[in-house]
């Protein structure tokens, strides 16, 4: 497995936050690319820890984390933003700036990347319309509801068309027609080739679709096949 | 050259608001301490060329002396003078010219009150510099006591001395204001860090490299520290002019006719760019020193 091609790899990873106890523990896994994995476990247990690791936001304590066959701790500062470009993350509490317009929320991911003004303009704007928000394009977010945040947010991350898709409970703040949405535009970069993890307490939304599920309990991971019960 | 601040949110730079202010002050203070520096240098050159191959040879008179005993003394000096190496020409004062120098001080009737005036004579040395000073010296104490020479090297020396010297406090001055400015700078930077702390870990993690948040935090800085820079420059422009018409007044004056020299220009013209400058240098340095600490 170790010389496979896999685009996030961990390996007997630990974590803890200062010198608290470990929230997670010998975490072990590989996510291949385009592969598509739903992250559960009860409140508390580590997944929004697991996910920090993944998009970069923390060092493992212990062990090895691999992203786009890069070992995390031994790639150079400087070569890091390169990897996250390539990560688009729909994080928990949305972390939109305030201060920005959607539009302008939508589109930093790009700004950052250098891309040019016009086609951030255009592709920022028909993203947003697709999501519902196409009214909504100079709205502060402080303007918006929850499921309108949650939709920048998942704008946000997917305007960059990353390689890793990391969602946070994704449809917590929306209703179901916009939910169905957001899961099919999931599925729809999956198809495409985009790694998808998706947290989520939601039930159904694991028992619609047959995506193995990585469940973490107590800091501890284990991965488990999905038997659909309907949709896909 | 500098991203669009539209990043970090406004109204957080409260830390800030003197920035302007002290960059005005440094600005300000390095202009008159650059215009003093350019009128001293000025005022040296034009004693130095006035001095340079010049002596002066004092002869005191004895108390209760008659004048033709000191004339006789002075032609004496004169001998001794021009009989040594070097010594292009010796000029002695008459005693009114002499009492004319020191008449606004001891006033017009100084003739008349019998005052022991001391009589000068102007030697000129050719320009080799190799006139035997200390021989002439001795050889005036010998054949004419109660002379003496004023070498005006040395008071030039001692004048270019106290003038280099406020040069340097003009520069240490304006150094210890520029570091307080930079102070200034990483506090208001540290501050933004803080309460920008969410907005910075975002574009952090979203892919944003340490140099184009650095680049927000310096066109925070750069803004009002030269909007603070060309008002200091406008106010040391006000205050040179001001002290150039006053000084151009004065009768007789010691200063010279200040001529303002391009390069001078150039030099002022740079304050507000050298103001901006530091503190977006600070800025950036704080900047990513903070985030080298994040992964």
């Amino acid at each position: 497995m170790a010389g496979a091609n896999h685009l996030v790899r961990f390996e007997n990873v630990g974590m803890r936050y200062g010198d608290e106890p470990e929230v997670l523990r010998d975490i072990t896994f590989h996510l291949g690319p385009g592969s598509y994995h739903f992250l559960t476990g009860p409140s508390g247990a580590g997944k929004t820890s697991l996910l920090r690791l993944m998009y970069l936001a923390h060092q493992p304590s212990r062990g090895s984390v691999s992203i786009f066959n890069h070992d995390v701790a031994s790639t150079p500062r400087d070569e890091l933003p390169d990897l996250r470009r390539r990560i688009g993350v729909v994080f928990q509490n949305f972390r939109l700036l305030d201060h920005l317009s959607a539009l302008d929320n939508v589109a930093l991911p790009l700004r950052i990347a250098g891309a040019r003004r016009d086609t951030i303009q255009e592709h920022v704007a028909e993203l947003l319309t697709w999501v519902g928000l196409g009214e909504y394009l100079d709205a502060q977010p402080r303007t918006l509801s929850d499921g309108e945040k949650q939709r920048v947010a998942i704008a946000r991350a997917v305007i960059s068309r990353p390689r890793l898709l990391l969602a946070d409970e994704p449809t917590g703040s929306v209703d179901g027609e916009q939910g169905s949405r957001i899961l099919h535009l999931f599925e729809e970069l999956n198809k495409i080739g985009t790694t998808v993890v998706l947290a989520t307490h939601d039930r159904t939304i694991i028992e619609r679709y047959k995506h193995p599920v990585l469940h973490i309990e107590q800091g501890t991971l284990s991965v488990r096949r999905n038997v659909a019960k309907g949709g896909k | 050259m500098f991203a669009r601040c539209v990043d970090l949110a406004p109204g957080w730079d409260g830390a800030s608001r003197f920035l302007p202010w002290i960059i005005a002050l440094m600005v300000y203070l390095s202009g008159l301490a650059l215009s003093a520096t350019m009128v001293l240098e000025q005022i040296i050159d034009r004693w130095r060329a006035g001095l340079q191959g010049s002596i002066t040879v004092v002869v005191d008179p004895f108390v209760g002396s008659a004048d033709a005993q000191t004339d006789a003394r002075v032609e004496a000096a004169l001998s001794v003078i021009l009989a040594t190496p070097g010594v292009l020409s010796a000029t002695p004062m008459a005693k009114a010219d002499v009492a004319g120098l020191v008449e606004p001080w001891l006033g017009k009737d100084l003739l008349s009150m019998d005052l022991p005036i001391p009589r000068l004579i102007d030697v000129a040395l050719n320009r080799n510099g190799d006139a035997d000073l200390a021989g002439l010296a001795e050889r005036l104490g010998t054949a004419v006591p109660g002379s003496r020479i004023e070498d005006h090297k040395v008071w030039l020396q001692k004048v270019l001395r106290l003038a280099r010297t406020s040069e340097l406090i003009a520069i240490l001055i304006v150094v210890l204001i520029a570091l307080a400015a930079a102070a200034t700078v990483v506090f208001a930077t540290r501050t933004g860090l803080a309460v920008q702390r969410d907005v910075i870990e975002v574009l952090h993690l979203i892919g944003a490299r340490d140099a184009y948040i650095a680049r927000q935090f310096q066109g925070k800085a750069v803004f009002p520290a030269l909007w603070g820079g060309t008002i200091g420059l406008l106010l040391a422009g006000i205050t040179v002019a001001v002290l150039w018409l006053l000084a151009r007044d004065l009768e007789g004056s010691l200063l010279p006719t200040v001529r303002l020299h391009p390069p001078f220009l150039a030099g002022l013209a740079a304050l507000p760019l050298a103001g901006a400058a530091i503190a977006s240098i600070t800025a950036r340095v704080t900047v990513m020193r903070f985030l080298a600490r994040m992964l």
